[in-house]
């Protein structure tokens, strides 16, 4: 048995080729086998999982088949999932279980989906290597010695190992687009708005925006069909109508009009170079317009990112002060002594070192000059983003600047860590949908090729992204897992 | 020596909408400790707000009701801060863009009115409660109250005394009250003020360093307090020494005020705006439609009712001061058989004067409108004295009895015949001849003392008024 994507997964299902117990087993047999060495999960979800499969499998027998049915998916951990540990991979939550669903698990688990666990991050979503993990660090699965991204890591690794064959993300600055891209597989992060962030652990709420990974841009739609829409328990949520983004994406192809940022190209290594070279000339090929265009503003957006987002964390992570839930400090005598011990025990030290510069920037007397600036900068660029929309209909870039580092390399300089995020921030400070697809491997490590469309474009994206992947191959490469 | 007192008051409103302001948790009062505290109320990770649109329209109300400008776009903001009962870490308020800004309302100040501008008025969320006297060592938290929906009315320091701040804050509560937006209820802390106070020399223009005194919730504390203050201030300005900036509490059981902390321990909240709502959007269209339902308000009603029904200023400010008292009214004069001066009488000293002993609220008076009604009209009609229907009022209070029935069924009623109170006055008069002689001579002041005579022969019975006509034509000199 060799399923790779949603795809083939669900024809399989729909055609009663395969039961939804046999795939669960099938990956939870493979989780069994290499988390161990990946540290994926946080939480596997055996029994439930099997439970629900065989439940799925009688409501198939009886003809009740939904869109997902039977599917296997993982779940990032920053989403609430009742009755499970939801740990957010702090110390903090380490023992929290939620009660209730967040939206998107809520929606995947009506569409028949089966969940395999809950997937190891960085803690809070506040890292890009997925090194600030209570739960310790996740493994990139192409070499151990490497990081898998942030903080989406083990959301993505599963999938590039081949543990669950999709799984869902949050980004905030590129937790879906910059492990996807280091672990060779696809990440979509939608417009801001498209997907509800109930239930969704919230770091930057001005930022955040849930995704998914799958392994093909078509296997994207299908997920991205289920998970979007408007929510009412969330007012940022978008009326636009959702469009059936499968269907979209497998229309025929019409070549689109591309935007090739210089600011993205400025000082990139030779050999990324190369390989962003080779998918520009395939798009060429297909008939796609090349035009570069500038994007100034945008080298600033990874200095208003680190301001706005530790600002809106530094507030939403007020409510873990160990009184109502999460971890609670013992032998204190006071109420303050209660809230610096218990946040003092259950952070570490990244979420810290955001949360004190958040606070900064919104204190009295430097409000003006940082959160305030940050602002003004982020509309500049969302302006930029506009003008460049009127132009062309999709702008790309590869998605990170490097593939993946090692473990341990850039733990201690948090800048060089921030700017690992230089090519996906803006897109969250403008509220713009974008994917990261493998398009090559660099010294046997994968990296990616971002698209970013013009608000509620998704369906471009992934139609473009799925016309790549018809031409070429990059997306069916995977890791020896058996040589790890 | 003297100061001029400086007082501005910050009133926290809470909305009588059913559910909290951002979830869908009733907003009742009184249940078991955080039996309605939902997942939003209680601040779990991953939980939204939601505006309740209910909560918006009832400020919008009340920005209209004190001629204040409606913000279009209004927007919320974090503040934070730590505290048990904060659950989220932060209030959900408004800051730089409220919802009503600019207002203002009239208040009585002795035969005068004065104008009291109001700054602002914007929307926030309540926090829960803390206990520390039910548990030994341990506090404990209630967040039943955490979400419940308010309005802080924010004055301009424009009050010079305790009694005028009192004056604004009835004025406001009457307001809320008839705008049903507020149940007013003070003890349950529906109604609640703080009082910033300051002094200065009535020939400064500058204004003095102020304390701000929290959370009071009663009309005698505020002005107890603001008193207390005022004095506390002027000892301390008095003797050379200079007021300290800070907040303090108000212990009613001593009667003073109390540090709780000083500027320099102020939070910093660090306001910004909440990233998960957006802006309110009223357009002018939902004003109109607003303004339209909204109710006639107590200036308006007071200006209607000297000027339709004739009643004093005194009568009015009564009436109107509630408005289930002023609806009271007007329903007994609703047909028109009764004069109105007559039957606010009647309301004002002899109903409110069961209603006080009794400890009665208005709209719980055991008698209705129409029943009033009937009684009164007895009374007009002459088939029972003045002083046997206040008689069958206090049994209609106990007995819940028509006024008819208790007429009928304990005899009560008034003799008009004129010819039974003839023989009255004749058998009077025949028993008391020298005094009809003294009279006749020129001693008039005997007149009430036959007219009391006649009532006593007839028990009370006699009607006053042809006991009087009969007694004037018999003894016309």
């Amino acid at each position: 048995m060799e399923y790779k994507t949603l795809t083939e997964i669900k024809e399989a299902i729909h055609s009663k080729k395969l039961s939804s117990c046999e795939i669960t087993k099938y990956y939870l047999e493979k989780i069994k086998k290499y988390n161990n060495k990946i540290n994926a999960f946080i939480t596997i979800l055996e029994n439930q999982a099997l439970d629900k499969a065989k439940k799925i499998d009688d409501e198939i027998v009886k003809g009740n088949i939904k869109n997902l049915s039977g599917i296997p998916i993982a779940q990032k951990d920053i989403f609430c999932t009742k009755g499970i540990k939801t740990t957010c991979g702090s110390k903090m939550l380490e023992n929290f279980i939620s009660p209730y669903d967040a939206t998107v698990i809520e929606k995947l688990e009506n569409a028949g989906t089966i969940m395999l666990g809950k997937t190891n991050m960085d803690e809070f979503a506040m890292g890009s290597s997925n090194e600030t993990s209570h739960f310790g660090d996740v493994k990139n699965p192409w070499n151990t010695n490497y990081v898998p991204g942030g903080s989406s890591g083990g959301s993505a690794a599963c999938v590039a190992a081949g543990m669950s064959p999709c799984s869902t993300g949050t980004d905030t600055g590129g937790s879906i687009r910059q492990p996807a891209s280091l672990t060779g597989i696809c990440g979509i992060k939608p417009t801001y708005g498209r997907v509800s962030r109930y239930g969704m652990i919230a770091f930057a709420s001005s930022l955040d925006q849930a995704g998914v990974f799958t392994r093909t841009a078509e296997d994207c739609a299908m997920l991205l069909n289920e998970i979007s829409g408007y929510d009412s328990k969330d007012s940022t949520s978008s009326n636009e109508p959702v469009p059936n983004y499968l269907e979209e994406c497998r229309k025929k192809f019409k070549p689109v009009k591309i935007g090739l940022p210089k600011e993205f190209l400025d000082g990139l290594e030779d050999s990324v170079r190369k390989i962003f070279d080779d998918a520009v000339l395939i798009l060429e090929k297909s008939g796609c317009r090349i035009k570069e265009i500038s994007l100034k503003t945008s080298k600033l957006g990874v200095s208003a990112y680190q301001v706005v987002a530790p600002a809106e964390c530094s507030s939403n992570l007020s409510r873990f002060d160990g009184v109502r839930f999460g971890h609670r400090a013992k032998d204190v005598s006071t109420i303050d002594e209660l809230y610096k011990k218990s946040r003092s025990e259950g952070f570490g030290n990244e979420v810290k070192r955001r949360i004190l510069v958040g606070t900064y920037a919104l204190s009295a007397g430097y409000y003006d000059a940082y959160y305030i600036k940050a602002q003004k900068i982020r509309n500049v660029i969302s302006q930029e983003f506009r003008e460049a929309f009127d132009e062309v209909d999709l702008i790309i870039g590869p998605t990170t600047p490097d593939s993946a580092f090692k473990i341990g390399e850039k733990l201690d300089d948090p800048i060089a860590m921030y700017l690992s995020d230089v090519f996906t921030v803006s897109t969250n400070l403008a509220g713009l949908p974008a994917i990261s697809i493998p398009m090559g491997l660099k010294n046997e490590l994968p990296i990616g090729l971002q698209i970013i469309g013009n608000h509620f474009d998704e369906s471009k994206i992934l139609s473009l992204s799925h016309h790549y992947q018809q031409i070429t191959d990059w997306h069916s490469m995977m890791p020896n897992m058996e040589t790890l | 020596m003297t100061y001029q007192a400086v007082i501005g008051l910050e009133i926290h409103v809470q909305l009588k909408t059913k559910s909290k302001i951002f979830s869908g948790a009733s907003t009742s009062f009184g249940n078991e400790p955080n039996t309605q505290a939902c997942a939003v109320d209680l601040g779990l990770p991953g939980v939204l707000p939601v505006l309740n649109k209910e909560a918006v329209m009832m400020a919008v109300k009340f920005g209209l009701a004190v001629n204040a400008q409606i913000q279009n776009n209004s927007i919320f903001a974090r503040k934070n801060y730590f505290y048990p009962d904060l659950p989220k870490g932060y209030q959900i308020s408004q800051f730089e863009i409220p919802i009503v800004s600019k207002g203002s309302l009239k208040i009585r100040v002795g035969d005068d009115f004065k104008e009291i501008r109001i700054t602002r008025a914007h929307l926030e969320e309540d926090a829960g409660k803390s206990i520390h006297d039910m548990f030994n060592n341990d506090s404990a938290i209630d967040l039943n109250r955490a979400g419940t929906p308010l309005i802080e009315i924010v004055s301009e320091p424009d009050m010079t005394s305790a009694n005028e701040a009192v004056e604004y804050l009835r004025t406001i509560h009457t307001l809320v009250k008839y705008l049903d937006i507020c149940d007013g209820n003070m003890q349950e802390g529906s109604f609640r003020c703080d009082a910033n106070i300051s002094l200065k020399k009535s020939t400064d223009t500058k204004l003095g360093i102020r304390a701000e005194i929290k959370n009071i919730n009663s009309f005698k504390f505020v002005e107890q307090a603001i008193n207390y203050e005022i004095e506390r201030q002027s000892e301390i300005l008095d003797s050379g020494g200079e007021v300290v900036q800070e907040t303090r509490l108000y212990d009613p059981a001593k009667n003073q005020t109390r540090s709780m902390r000083s500027k320099e321990e102020a939070n910093d909240y660090r306001y910004f705006p909440d990233p998960d709502l957006l802006p309110v959007y009223i357009d002018d269209q939902d004003i109109k439609s607003i303004k339209s339902t909204m109710p006639e308000l107590p200036e308006e009603k007071r200006i209607r009712f000297m000027r339709d029904y004739s009643l004093s200023e005194y009568d009015t400010s009564v009436l109107i001061s509630d408005k289930n008292l002023s609806s009271y009214f007007e329903s007994v004069i609703k047909s028109k058989k009764l004069e109105p001066k007559n039957v606010a009488n009647w309301i004002l000293t002899d109903l409110l004067g069961l209603a006080n002993k009794n400890r009665t609220a208005i709209n719980e008076l055991p008698i209705t409108p129409d029943r009033l009604e009937q009684l009164l009209i007895f009374v007009h009609d002459g088939i029972i004295s003045n002083k046997q229907g206040k008689a069958v009022l206090e049994k209609m209070w106990d007995t819940s009895k028509t006024p008819k029935e208790i007429i009928d069924s304990e005899g009560i009623s008034q003799e008009s015949n004129e010819n039974e109170i003839n023989k009255l006055v004749d058998k009077v008069l025949e028993n008391h001849y020298k005094s009809v002689e003294e009279y006749m001579k020129g001693k008039d002041k005997l007149f009430g003392f036959f007219i009391g005579e006649v009532m006593k022969e007839s028990k009370g019975k006699a009607n006053p008024k042809i006991v009087n006509k009969i007694l004037r034509e018999r003894l016309k000199k």
